[in-house]
């Protein structure tokens, strides 16, 4: 976004009012803050509209693909590290059914695929997208199994042919799917453009040399098709590192603007696909082509786009209440920590390791860690004993201790007040906690 | 045509080289992680982990040196990590001289550098790593973790042996700085030190490993001297995440499940700055050696 004074250069200065604010500059820094149009200000010049909203418009531009629910975003990235400030469109992947495949096949497929689907602190993590492609190379095939597959699933749809007649046929059919189309290359630029402009679908452009690549995005917004994304043709791990880095790069720093959509990664044909999608993942991959994932290769890949995508200003937190560790009864010791992921992972391991039965108690501390959430007066005595009470820690623990992380020691004797439970301070640090229940 | 540029950082830093023996050496980069444009500096190395305790698990019953040795002849590992949780006084409490006696074992059994870690008790570590660089004080040899409590002795040993330290830090960029300003101010020389700042496993807070190792690596580029060191990562953490090993029909098979789980946080541990990443599972290691040489277009 310009600054309140780069706009004001742009604006008739004459104050006359009629955006509904007093001053030209006052305009100005409600534009820079996008508290209003450009467009209430009758006297702009198509000149100064024309730089300011190429100057505003986002680095990388939001395309969406699909509708309803499970329609996915990408683009519209500032940063190049997520602890900037964060990365905000995670990596969707897509699998692929391949147009030779029997109706039977396609449903046996897209069932396998409706299983990745995992539930973790309290997110559902799952595939994002279905790829058709056109191995058939018969229009007609490719049309009839687009058609059936959109049918049968409410995800957001890949078509992959570079035949523009088959993928015209194909997308016309279910164009108000919004399916993504994949691919443009040299070759077959123009007829594609016309395909995406007819169809109203958003294209990806392929090509390996970047320059030429830019050279095909000109072109196309020249014929009006903006909603675009770039399929780089990396063949290892280096160029996607690489060549996604200055795709980004550029765009966010300004260095090069031609290049500013999100970035799809074929790694359908490539020697380790998993690497790829890992990779890509965490250096600003839009989609992952895959051919293939299994639950043991997706649920990994799905926790580290968890992991990378999350909002470093928003810790994960899990979800407040009492978890039974190693198969606790009554009368079993009682552990309380905060509902900060990190620490109750952390928490839960260890008393997992000392295989001894217990409870393990999370108390809502808005996740924060355990000394930032006693410093934030968020776990007080009293806000511990209410847990306590919520979930009958009395009944639970019988004659057996309540303990304590070490670093709240000085809360311990209040504790023990309010809840009238054997209060035991335990270690500092996580790691001395098979210690102190093999000691009880 | 237009001509995309290639935005390369004009940094003023660079990572410290780091010997392991007389022939292999870490460190050199003078860019982020695998973007040859700005300076690749070694190949990252593979760690294969080693385990003198037989009761931690299964896949330490061997003795250590044939641990080593089925590291070198099934995986060709570039280094071995030779812990020695036996020591530990709530294990076995092996003694400091017996923990040196396996060390220097494993050390003559094979003929790749070798790390030695303690058990991470503060009182015995220095003990053992003493012992451990004492009796091996013919070769060039890296031991750790030295902590803030720890480095005095461990650091001591190491300068007088000539041997190389893991300076350990509790995943806290300014922690990990204070960690080598200790020891810088305490005679250690900078490139003898590889820093470990605690890397998290996948689904076990791994972003904030992942950014913390990149704000490491951002700043030594900066050129703050403090955190130049090289960079080791531990991705055995990542088994301690019970997805990645439980038994649940839903996600699928559990070893090559476990073996994914330990890759990821590995790949995560290089895109961030990683020098040296451990690992576990013998088949992670050769997909992650693979990894780095496809990384660095090798």
């Amino acid at each position: 976004m310009p600054t309140a004074i780069e706009i004001f250069k742009f604006l008739p200065k004459s104050n006359c009012g009629k955006c509904g604010f007093p001053t030209c500059l006052a305009f100005a820094m409600q534009l820079a803050n996008q508290k209003v149009k450009l467009s209430a200000c009758p006297f702009v010049s198509d000149e100064a509209k024309a730089a300011l909203e190429s100057s505003s418009a986002p680095p990388i531009r939001l395309v969406s693909v699909g509708t309803g629910d499970k329609k996915i975003e990408l683009g519209e990235e500032t940063e190049l590290y997520r602890h900037e400030k964060k990365f905000f469109h995670p990596t969707c992947y897509a699998l692929t059914i391949q147009d030779t495949l029997s109706e039977t096949e396609i449903d046996s497929k897209l069932n396998e695929f409706s299983k990745l689907e995992f539930e973790r602190v309290g997110q559902i993590l799952r595939l994002d997208m279905i790829a058709i492609e056109d191995k058939s190379g018969n229009s007609e095939t490719f049309s009839s199994v687009c058609n059936y597959t959109a049918s049968k699933t409410d995800l957001p749809l890949v078509l992959i042919s570079s035949d523009d007649q088959s993928m015209k046929a194909a997308a016309s059919l279910i164009s108000s799917k919004k399916p993504l189309l994949h691919a443009a290359n040299k070759n077959n630029l123009d007829k594609m453009i016309n395909v995406a402009k007819e169809t109203k679908c958003p294209l990806v452009l392929k090509e390996s040399d970047l320059s030429e690549l830019a050279a095909m995005v000109e072109k196309a917004k020249a014929a009006g098709v903006e909603d675009l994304m770039l399929d780089l043709e990396t063949s290892s791990l280096q160029q996607v590192v690489e060549k996604n880095t200055i795709v980004r790069k550029n765009a966010v720093k300004k260095t090069f603007r031609g290049l500013g959509y999100p970035i799809i990664t074929d790694a359908r044909n490539v020697k380790d696909p998993v690497q790829t999608a890992m990779v890509s993942t965490m250096k600003y991959g839009g989609i992952v082509l895959l051919e293939d994932l299994k639950p043991s290769q997706a649920l990994p890949l799905f926790v580290l786009r968890q992991n990378i995508f999350t909002d470093p200003q928003v810790p994960i937190q899990v979800k407040s209440g009492i978890y039974p560790v190693n198969n606790p009864t009554e009368g079993s010791p009682l552990l309380f920590t905060t509902n900060f992921s990190l620490t109750y992972f952390t928490v839960l391991g260890d008393i997992e390791k000392s295989k001894i039965p217990a409870w393990l108690l999370v108390v809502d501390t808005e996740g924060l860690s355990v000394m930032t959430a006693f410093s934030a007066g968020k776990l007080t005595p009293e806000k511990v004993a209410k847990s306590l009470e919520d979930v009958d820690a009395k009944t639970k623990c019988g004659n057996s201790p309540v303990i304590m992380p070490g670093m709240l020691s000085r809360m311990s004797g209040k504790l023990q007040e309010l809840s009238g439970m054997n209060v035991v301070v335990g270690p500092r640090e996580s790691s001395g906690i098979p210690k102190i229940l093999k000691n009880l | 045509m237009p001509e995309v540029p290639i935005p390369k950082e004009k940094w003023s830093g660079k990572i410290t080289e780091v010997p392991l023996s007389s022939d292999i050496s870490v460190g050199g980069e003078r860019g982020m992680p695998f973007l040859s444009y700005e300076g690749l500096g070694r190949r990252q190395l593979v760690a294969g982990e080693v385990i003198d305790d037989p009761e931690i698990a299964d896949f330490c019953k061997e003795n250590p040196v044939d641990q080593a040795k089925a590291w070198i002849n099934e995986c060709g590992v570039d280094l071995i990590c030779l812990k020695l949780l036996s020591t530990d006084p709530e294990r076995k409490n092996t003694s400091p001289e017996d923990a040196a006696k396996t060390a220097k074992e494993v050390i003559d059994a094979v003929d790749v550098p070798v790390i030695v870690y303690g058990c991470g008790n503060e009182e015995k570590d220095p003990k053992v790593l003493e012992a451990v660089s004492n009796l091996c004080s013919s070769e060039r040899l890296i031991i750790g973790q030295a902590n803030e409590n720890t480095y005095k002795s461990i650091s001591a040993a190491a300068t007088a042996n000539g041997h190389g330290i893991v300076a350990f830090s509790n995943l806290d960029i300014n922690l990990a700085k204070q960690m080598n300003i200790l020891l810088n101010d305490f005679g250690v020389k900078l490139d003898n030190v590889i820093m470990d700042p605690l890397m998290a496993g996948l689904g076990m807070g791994l972003e904030y490993s992942y950014s913390v190792n990149e704000r490491i690596r951002i700043a030594a580029l900066m050129n703050d001297r403090m955190l130049q060191p090289a960079m080791i990562c531990d991705s055995t953490g990542a088994w301690d995440a019970r997805e990645a090993t439980d038994d649940n029909p839903l996600w699928g098979d559990a070893d090559e499940r476990g073996m994914w789980w330990e890759v990821a946080t590995a790949l995560a541990a290089l895109m961030s700055g990683a020098d040296i990443v451990i690992v576990r599972n013998k088949n992670s290691a050769k997909i992650v050696y693979d990894a780095i040489r496809d990384l660095r277009g090798e």
